[in-house]
This record gives structure tokens, sequence and C-alpha cells, in this order.
């Protein structure tokens, strides 16, 4: 079934003296994506935090299912999931600790579900160790394990390649492509065109 | 756009039905047990807070006089300065790191009431702060000369007067988050509004050691810990809203 549709309709956010964004409008139904693109400081973190209502909206309007989000922020945040610049990892717990907290506070997950996630994502043999020693890139393979898990309609991923070696960057592809086959949405940041099937998701360029 | 060369796999779970959800409750409980579980992981932060409260109570009576009419004077004012103070320490740490690392937001994007969950974090801090206070006030106001039977009342003015000093400063933690080297703003914001407890805390303890009737400051330590545990979590949330924008 699909979700959705999400859409933002004359967004503006300044910031001090700075009008970061200026009238942004789209539209994205269930099953779609959009590549969010444009030079550093062109606003695509500001963009994707407004959505999720993190950072405020001087202008402008969020729709989730025709409904503005401001008016039930928790509903929505109850179908979305946002991926910051870092995982939202504790340094001082396990892989799976973290995702055990993190999915849990969220939904019921079953420890196979975990360790499952774990294995798709190529992490399965740190799981058990504390998230401190693992490489900025195994992070943000335990963070993507994370929003799969979550199992949501609407992703909002920042950068989500970052420190991803070429078969991590194949994953992130792969994760999208999932969650469009099954009716979700997913919004990206991204510095880097995704490879493989892709290569069709809309683009909206953000100018600096 | 066609996805149909895609294949999904069985492990990734389909999108989640509303039925699986977290409760609000599970949701506060898993929140308690992490911060139980991290702060097990890391003790030498609970540390800090309970050997300034023990040293200030040991050194007072080497500093003023080993004479026990005279320590027994200022006793409750040492005892609940040194307990203000102490909790005062412990506050930097209720909600530093979970800003850094991303977990309050996620925390706020969660769907869930943050108010419960910053409410779930509180009770983990009392309890990691607050009753190992509590355990220690009797033996320190024994140190400062109050007799045996003056310390089942010190125990109870200390047990609720901590659940508010953990209420209050979680208002003072949330507001300073954005700010670098917050602690001196921290004490600013936090002390004017634990006078109160300072007060009718200090007073349950004198007429407990003079042997007086103690209930009465007693139910005022309590009124003060009710108004905190409906009023403080809300305020704290506020906070730490605005911190994330």
């Amino acid at each position: 079934m699909p979700e959705g549709p999400l859409e933002v309709e004359d967004l503006s956010v300044w910031r001090g003296e700075r009008h970061v964004l200026r009238g942004i409008g789209f539209s994205v139904a269930g099953g779609q994506g959009l590549k969010l693109t444009g030079p550093n400081g062109a606003g695509k973190t500001t963009l994707l935090r407004s959505i999720a209502g993190l950072t405020y909206a001087e202008q402008g309007q969020v729709r989730w299912r025709g409904v503005d989000v401001r008016r039930d922020l928790r509903a929505f945040h109850a179908s979305s999931a946002y991926l910051g610049h870092e995982p939202p990892l504790k340094p001082d717990l396990t892989a799976r600790e973290n995702l055990r907290y993190w999915v849990g506070n969220r939904r019921r997950v079953a420890s196979r579900e975990l360790g499952a996630a774990l294995q798709r994502v190529g992490v399965e043999t740190c799981a058990e160790q504390p998230v401190r020693t693992l490489s900025a890139g195994q992070r943000r393979r335990v963070a993507l394990a994370g929003l799969t898990l979550l199992a949501l309609p609407l992703w909002l991923l920042d950068e989500p390649t970052t420190h991803l070696d070429m078969d991590g960057q194949q994953l992130v592809g792969q994760l999208i492509a999932e969650q469009l086959a099954r009716g979700g949405i997913a919004l990206a940041a991204l510095h880097h065109p995704l490879p493989g099937t892709l290569s069709a998701v809309p683009t909206l360029e953000l100018a600096a | 756009m066609s996805h149909g060369d895609v294949e999904v796999a069985a492990l990734t779970p389909p999108i989640v039905a509303r039925s699986s959800a977290t409760s609000a409750l599970g949701a506060a409980a898993l929140a308690l047990e992490r911060d139980l579980l991290l702060a097990f992981r890391h003790p030498s932060q609970l540390v800090q807070p309970l050997a300034f409260f023990a040293m200030v109570t040991l050194l007072f009576p080497l500093a003023l006089s080993p004479e026990p009419a005279r320590l027994r004077e200022v006793a409750p004012g040492v005892l609940w300065t040194a307990a203000l103070l102490a909790s005062l320490l412990a506050l930097e740490f209720l909600f530093r790191d979970d800003a850094h690392d991303g977990t309050l937001e996620q925390y706020a994007l969660s769907g869930q009431s943050l108010t419960t969950l910053l409410f779930a974090k509180i009770a983990a801090h009392w309890v990691l702060t607050g009753v190992p206070l509590t355990l220690m006030a009797p033996l320190a106001a024994l140190s400062l000369g109050a007799s045996p039977s003056a310390l089942p009342g010190i125990f109870a003015a200390v047990l609720i007067g901590s659940v508010t000093l953990s209420l209050i400063g979680s208002i003072g933690a949330a507001l300073t988050l954005g700010i670098k080297r917050s602690g001196a703003l921290l004490s600013l914001l936090t002390l004017p509004l634990a006078l109160p407890v300072l007060i009718f805390g200090a007073r349950a303890t004198q007429l407990a050691m003079s042997g007086g009737p103690v209930v009465a400051p007693l139910e005022l330590l309590g009124a003060l810990a009710v108004l905190g545990t409906t009023l403080a979590p809300l305020a704290a949330a506020a906070a730490v809203r605005i911190s994330l924008e």
C-alpha cells in the first residue's frame, strides 16, 4: 500500500538575517524518492530538519497524508524516521544494545530481528562490541540497520552514504530501493550520485 | 520510475503496523533501563558528587571544632548545603551526553511523549545520585554529631528532598544544553528554585536532631516533590525541544 503523500509547500527558513530556504515546494507520493543536492550551505540539512519538525519554518507548510504536520507532530513523528549527520548511537553500548533501545523506543523488536538486521548491513561480527570501538563506516552501517528496523513509511536521510565504502553505498541504494518498493517514501540529501537502480529518482537541486 | 528489478529481501520488515508500537510506559521503562546500564558502564561519573558530599561533611568537624554541641548547631545547614551542591555537580551529566550523540533528538522525533521519556531519565538520575546521597546522609549526620534517634527523620528528609532536587535540576540542565561550559549558569538557574528544599530540609533535620516533630517540614518537602513531578518534566521537555532547533 503506498504511503503518504508528503507535500511541502512554499517552505521558507531564516537563520538570523540569512534566508536559508526560499519558497521550497514539492510533493512525493508513496513509492517515490527525492534526492536533495546542492553545494555546502545550500540548506539540505535545514530542509530535512524543518520537514522533521526540528527546525521551525517561518513560512510554508509540510503536509503528511494531506494534514499539516504541525497539527499533530507526534503522529507525524510516529511515521517518520530522521537520520542525521551523526549516527544516533551511544559509544558505551554495543551495536545490538544501541538498536535495542533506539528501535525499542518505537516498536517491539525481537532479538532475532536485531541480529538479522545487523547481518544484513554486514556488521554482525562486531554486534557485541561497544560502538566506540567501531569505525565510522561501521557505525553508519549500524545506524542503517536501525533505520530498516524502525520500518517507517517516511525516511529523511542526511548524507546516508558518509564514511561508507563502495559496498556500503550500494547497500544504501538497495535499502532505499526496498523502501520505495514497499510503498514507502525516502528523502535523501546526497553529494554523490546513488548507485544502481536509483538513477530514476528525481532530484531537487538547492541553490546556494 | 521502475523498481521491477529490485528484490525485496525477506529481512526487511514491512512498514510497521500500529499494533506493534511500543507503549508510552514501555518506552519509558526502556529509557530508564538504558540510563542505568550506561551508568554501570561508567561508574566514575557517579562517584564524584558523592565524594564531594562526603568530603564537605567530614571536613567541617575538622575545620570548625570537634565540640559536639557546636557541630550540632550547624549540622543541618552543612548537611543540606553539601547535598544541594552535590546534586548540582551531578546534574551536568543528566542530558549532556544524550544531547551530544543525538539520543535526545531521536527521543524528540520518536512519536513518544518527550515529557514521559525525560521523566524516565530524571528517575534514573535520581536512582543513581539521589539514592546514594540519601544512604550517605545519615552517616554524614552522625559525623556532625546527630544522635542515632535523629537518623530516620534525616533519612526521610533527604529521600524526599533529593527527588525534588533532581526534578528542579532537570529544568536547569535542559535550559543550558546549548551552552558550552554551562556550570556557572546552571547553578545560577537552579539554586534559587532549590531554596525551598534547602530551607525545609534543614528545618526537618534540625527538628529531628532536637527531638521535635518532623512531620510538618516533611509534608512540605513532599508537596514540593509532587509539584516538581508534575511540572518539571514538562518544562524540561519544552527546553530540550528549543535546544534541538
